[in-house]
């Protein structure tokens, strides 16, 4: 934001660095910079996703009487349907909604203390930045639970023809997902769940030990006595960031 | 907002307009992403759902970009070196959409 607390002293003329045409300051201009590369790096792996699903055959026929199976991309709320302490309960794409609902909130939560800091309110930081910090944890814990499920499978699999990993061609009943093979689709389908889920989870957890940093300095007063909120507004980005994927993630993967 | 006091950090009290404003543009998301449930469940799938699909997504990112991150806030260009750069993905799009659909004339 333009209004950042940073005042650079402008003791240096114009050709020694004194002016800034972009009005941020440098670690802001930084983080802005990595997101957009980050950008690049997730675009890739989404429009990865779209190319792969469309070389593959999509499921003709209605949503209730879909079965898995390998010759074509399964429909995702078919797929994503199990919520915790339910077992084998059909309640499609319930707690991705959740998720997604949570994380919303954990950007809200980072969004009032970054404006808690241009207010040097202290109190106001550290409560908004805990709630951001257990939204970003319950959000890890919950994509835990996710992987937990897609990895182990339904109770009753599916029955697949495939090649496994010592090149044989092979027909059983296969449970869960793996790189290999997996119940709900062709290969590609759980490669590219672990891959992508995955990479977003990463930035999660890097968001959280950032989240946690800042919690911990804005506490004990670092900020404070540094005379700015800089650090919390960066991270801000950062983990606003993390929400903006997972925004395209949830469409990609769960609605389309 | 500007910090004049920057050594003895006077804390400035809450402006509750601009905080109404951060709960409105939540307001947003969480109905846009609600939208987006009503209509995985009672549209049918096609190119249509999808389309509309990725224009709520659009406007998603929009209101964190601009509301939550402030990017509409920040000096023009900077504003524009963040957007403009984007325009490549359009053609990673446009690349990559062909060629999955190239690769499925050739297995299928």
């Amino acid at each position: 934001m333009s209004s950042t607390a940073i005042q650079v002293n402008s003791k240096r003329g114009i050709w020694g660095g004194g002016n800034e045409p972009l009005k941020a300051s440098y670690g802001k201009l930084m983080m802005w910079f990595f997101l957009l590369s980050d950008i690049f790096t997730f675009g890739a792996f989404l429009i990865t996703y779209g190319a792969i699903r469309m070389s593959y055959p999509a499921y003709e026929g209605s949503a209730a009487d879909f079965s898995s199976s390998n010759e074509y991309w399964p429909i995702p709320e078919m797929i994503y349907d199990a919520i915790p302490f339910v077992h084998g309960g059909h309640f499609p794409l319930v707690f991705v909604g959740l998720m997604t609902f949570i994380l919303i909130m954990s950007s809200v939560t980072m969004v009032l203390a970054v404006e808690a800091g241009h207010r040097n309110d202290k109190n106001d930081v550290v409560k908004w930045l805990l709630w951001t910090l257990l939204g970003g944890i319950t959000f890890l814990s919950c994509q835990a639970w996710e992987w937990a499920h897609f990895i182990h499978g339904t109770d009753d699999g599916t029955l697949m023809t495939y090649v496994n990993s010592f090149n044989n061609i092979v027909t059983e009943t296969v449970y869960g997902a793996n790189l290999i093979v997996n119940e709900y689709g062709p290969p590609a389908f759980a490669q590219l769940f672990f891959f992508i889920t995955g990479f977003h989870g990463f930035h999660v957890t890097i968001g959280v030990v950032l989240l946690f940093l800042a919690f911990y300095q804005a506490a004990v007063g670092v900020y404070q006595q540094r005379g700015h909120y800089e650090m919390v507004e960066k991270i801000g980005l950062y983990w606003h960031f993390v929400d903006l994927v997972w925004v395209f993630v949830f469409t990609f993967f769960y609605l389309i | 907002m500007a910090q004049e006091n920057k050594n003895d950090m006077e804390v400035i009290p809450r402006d509750s307009a601009k905080i109404r404003k951060i709960w409105i543009t939540a307001l947003i998301l969480l109905l846009v992403t609600a939208f987006e449930f009503v209509l995985a469940f009672t549209m049918p799938r096609g190119i249509l759902l999808y389309v509309l699909f990725i224009l709520l997504t659009i406007v998603k990112a929009y209101y964190i970009m601009m509301e939550f991150m402030h990017l509409g806030e920040e000096a023009k260009p900077l504003f524009y070196s963040i957007i403009v750069p984007l325009i490549f993905l359009v053609w990673l799009v446009i690349a990559l959409m062909k060629e999955g659909s190239d690769i499925f004339l050739m297995r299928w």
